[in-house]
C-alpha cells in the first residue's frame, strides 16, 4: 500500500532545475530514505512533501504528488496537509516556550482547548518519543534548556502530537552526538508500525541500519530506488555502487 | 558545604595564565603607543561618565531642596506653582500617545516583516521614509499637529492633538524597532509552527510576536521617554494650561513643558529645578520598570 506517490515531477528554483523526472512511490509503515551528496535534491523533494517549499521565493513546481490518492497541491488545504505530515528539521527548533506549551501547540492549533486532554496528548507524544521519564519533572521548564539530543527528540514529540500519518525528517540525526543518534533511530523502528517515515540523511550507515527502501539522487535526479538491502548490496547503477563505497560524494 | 570548601580551594590556586601588573607594564613599555591608546580611550570614558554625572548632581543639588510639599499641591495656583497636575497630564498622554502608535506601528511592523515580499519596492520606501520621519526636529512636528490637529480639524489645544501628534512623531521609533525584532526572529521557529499545521496568523501571535516581544518593548520604551521629555511638538498642540486636563479636548501641560514654562517665566527658577529632580525621577523609574519587564520576559524565553 503506498503512502505517497511521486509522479513525473520536475522542480525548480528560479531557473535552476533542481529536481528532474522523478517518479517515487513510498509505501506505507516502511521507513524510506534518500541518500545523495549534498546539492542533490533530497531535502528539497522532503519539503515539497508538506510543502514547505511555499514558503521559498521562486519556486515553481510539476507534476503530481499525492498523498493516499489526493493531490496535495490542488486538492488539499495546505494546514490539512502539514497536520498529517509532520517534520523533524535537521537542527532542532524547539519554541522559547515550556516542554508543555512546546507538545501542546499542535494540539491547540488543532482546536484542543480541554487541559485534561492535553495532559494526555502531552504525556502520550513524549512516552512515544522516549523522553517522558527525562522531562516528566521538567514539563514547566523552558525547552531551550534542554541539550541538543533531548531537544531534537521533544521536536518528534512535538510533531507526533498532532497524530500525523506520516514522519518526514530532514538530516534530523546530523548534529548529534552517536547515543542520540541511537536512541532517534531505535524510535524510528518502533514508530514505524504507526506511521510512514521519510528520512534524509547523509549517514550511509543509518540509511542501512533502520531504513526499508532507499532512494539514491545524484544533481537532481533519481539514480536508484530499491530495497535498501538492494541499493546497498547490488546496486544496478554504477553512480550508486560509486556513492555507497565512497569513491565520490 | 562542598561547594564552598571547592570554592575555597579555587581562590588559592595560583594560575599560571595570570597577566600582573608588572608584566602588562613591561609590555607597554616595548609597545609605548599603545599606552597612549590606553590612556586616551580611558580619558574619554573617564569624561563621558563624568558629564553625565555632574548634570545629576547638579540637577538634585539644585531641585531637592526645592522639593517642597507645595509644590506637590493638588491644585496648582501661580504660588505653590504645582507639578502635580503636569504628573498627571504627562502620564495620561503617554499612555494615550501608545494606545494610538503601537497598534499601528506594531502591525505596519508585521505587514513589512512577514507579509510583504522581500525586496518590495513598496518596503523600501516605508523603511526609507520611516528613517526620514525619524531625524525631523519635533518642533516641526509641533507645527504640523498646530496647523493640521487644532486648527484644521478645529480640536484647539487640547490633549487629543497632543497624543496624536507625538503618536506621528513616535510611530517611526515603534515600527522600525518591532521590525527589527521581528526579523530576528529565527526562521526556524516559523518553519516549526507551519510544520504542525498552523497557519501564518497564529504563528504570528502565538510563536513570533512573543520571541520578539525583549525587542519591542525596548522600542516602545524610548518611545516613553520622546513623549515624557518632549516640549516643542506639545507647546503648540497641547498646550499649557495650568490644571488636569480632564476630556480629551482640553488643554494640559505636560511635565517638560510646565518645566519650560516655569524656567521661560524666569519668577520660578527655584521650582523649575524642583520639577526637574521629579522628571529625572520618572525617567529613571520608567527604565527601570522597563529592563525589568524586559528581563522578566527574557528569563521566560529561556
Amino acid at each position: 500500500m503506498d503512502k505517497f506517490i511521486i509522479d513525473n515531477m520536475n522542480l525548480y528554483y528560479g531557473s535552476f532545475h533542481a529536481l528532474k523526472n522523478v517518479n517515487l512511490n513510498m509505501p506505507k509503515n516502511k521507513i524510506t530514505a534518500f541518500i545523495g551528496p549534498s546539492g542533490c535534491g533530497k531535502s528539497t523533494l522532503l519539503k515539497s512533501l508538506n510543502r514547505m517549499n511555499d514558503l521559498v521565493e521562486g519556486c515553481k513546481i510539476t507534476g503530481d504528488i499525492k498523498l493516499d490518492g489526493t493531490d496535495i497541491y490542488s486538492d488539499m488545504d495546505v494546514n490539512v496537509l502539514r497536520k498529517k505530515v509532520g517534520m523533524v528539521f535537521q537542527k532542532a527548533n524547539p519554541f522559547p516556550m515550556s516542554v508543555y506549551d512546546n507538545i501542546a501547540f499542535g494540539p491547540r492549533t488543532h482546536g484542543i482547548k480541554k487541559k485534561s486532554e492535553l495532559d494526555r496528548i502531552v504525556e502520550e507524544s513524549l512516552r512515544d518519543a522516549a523522553i517522558w521519564d527525562e522531562l516528566k519533572d521538567r514539563l514547566k521548564k523552558s525547552a531551550l534548556g534542554l541539550s541538543g539530543g533531548q531537544q531534537q527528540r521533544l521536536c518528534i514529540a512535538r510533531a507526533l502530537a498532532v497524530k500525523p500519518e506520516v514522519l518526514l525528517m530532514d538530516e534530523a540525526t546530523s548534529a548529534l552526538d552517536p547515543i542520540s543518534t541511537g536512541k532517534i533511530e531505535e524510535l524510528c523502528l518502533k514508530l514505524k508500525d504507526d506511521y510512514t517515515i521519510i528520512m534524509v540523511t547523509h549517514n550511509m550507515q543509518q540509511a542501512l541500519r533502520i531504513s526499508d527502501n532507499t532512494a539514491f539522487f545524484l544533481l537532481g535526479e533519481m539514480v536508484e530506488y530499491n530495497s535498501t538491502d538492494a541499493v546497498f548490496s547490488s546496486p544496478k547503477d554504477k553512480r550508486t555502487e560509486e556513492y555507497i563505497t565512497g569513491r565520490f560524494g | 558545604m562542598a561547594d564552598k570548601n571547592n570554592a575555597a580551594l579555587i581562590d588559592d590556586i595560583k594560575p599560571i595564565n595570570k597577566v600582573t601588573f608588572k608584566q602588562r607594564m613591561l609590555s607597554y613599555k616595548r609597545k609605548p603607543l599603545s599606552f597612549v591608546m590606553l590612556l586616551l580611550v580611558a580619558l574619554a570614558a573617564l569624561i563621558s561618565a563624568a558629564a553625565l554625572v555632574f548634570i545629576i548632581v547638579y540637577v538634585l543639588v539644585r531641585g531637592i531642596p526645592n522639593l517642597t510639599p507645595e509644590l506637590f499641591a493638588l491644585t496648582y495656583n501661580s504660588d505653590n506653582v504645582s507639578c502635580m497636575p503636569s504628573i498627571i497630564n504627562t502620564v495620561v498622554l503617554t499612555l494615550l500617545t501608545l494606545v494610538i502608535a503601537v497598534p499601528f506601528g506594531i502591525g505596519a511592523a508585521i505587514y513589512l516583516a512577514e507579509y510583504a515580499k522581500k525586496g518590495n519596492k513598496l518596503v523600501k520606501l516605508i523603511r526609507t521614509m520611516a528613517e526620514t520621519l525619524a531625524g525631523i526636529p519635533s518642533i516641526v512636528y509641533g507645527l504640523f499637529g498646530m496647523l493640521f490637529f487644532v486648527y484644521a480639524l478645529g480640536w484647539g489645544y487640547s490633549l487629543l492633538a497632543g497624543a496624536f501628534t507625538l503618536a506621528i512623531m513616535v510611530l517611526p521609533t515603534i515600527m522600525r524597532t518591532t521590525e527589527e525584532a521581528l526579523l530576528t526572529v529565527p526562521d526556524s521557529y516559523r518553519e516549526g509552527s507551519f510544520g504542525l499545521g498552523a497557519g501564518k496568523l497564529r504563528t504570528i501571535i502565538r510563536i513570533i510576536l512573543p520571541s520578539a516581544m525583549p525587542g519591542i518593548l525596548a522600542g516602545i520604551i524610548l518611545s516613553v521617554g520622546r513623549i515624557v521629555g518632549e516640549t516643542a511638538a506639545l507647546i503648540y498642540t497641547y498646550g499649557s494650561a495650568t490644571g488636569y486636563a480632564t476630556g480629551f479636548l482640553n488643554s494640559g501641560r505636560s511635565l517638560a513643558v510646565h518645566m519650560y514654562v516655569l524656567t521661560n517665566e524666569g519668577l520660578h527658577t527655584d521650582q523649575a529645578w524642583g520639577t526637574a529632580v521629579v522628571l529625572l525621577v520618572l525617567v529613571f523609574a520608567i527604565n527601570t520598570l522597563s529592563a525589568f519587564i524586559a528581563k522578566k520576559l527574557g528569563t521566560k524565553k529561556g
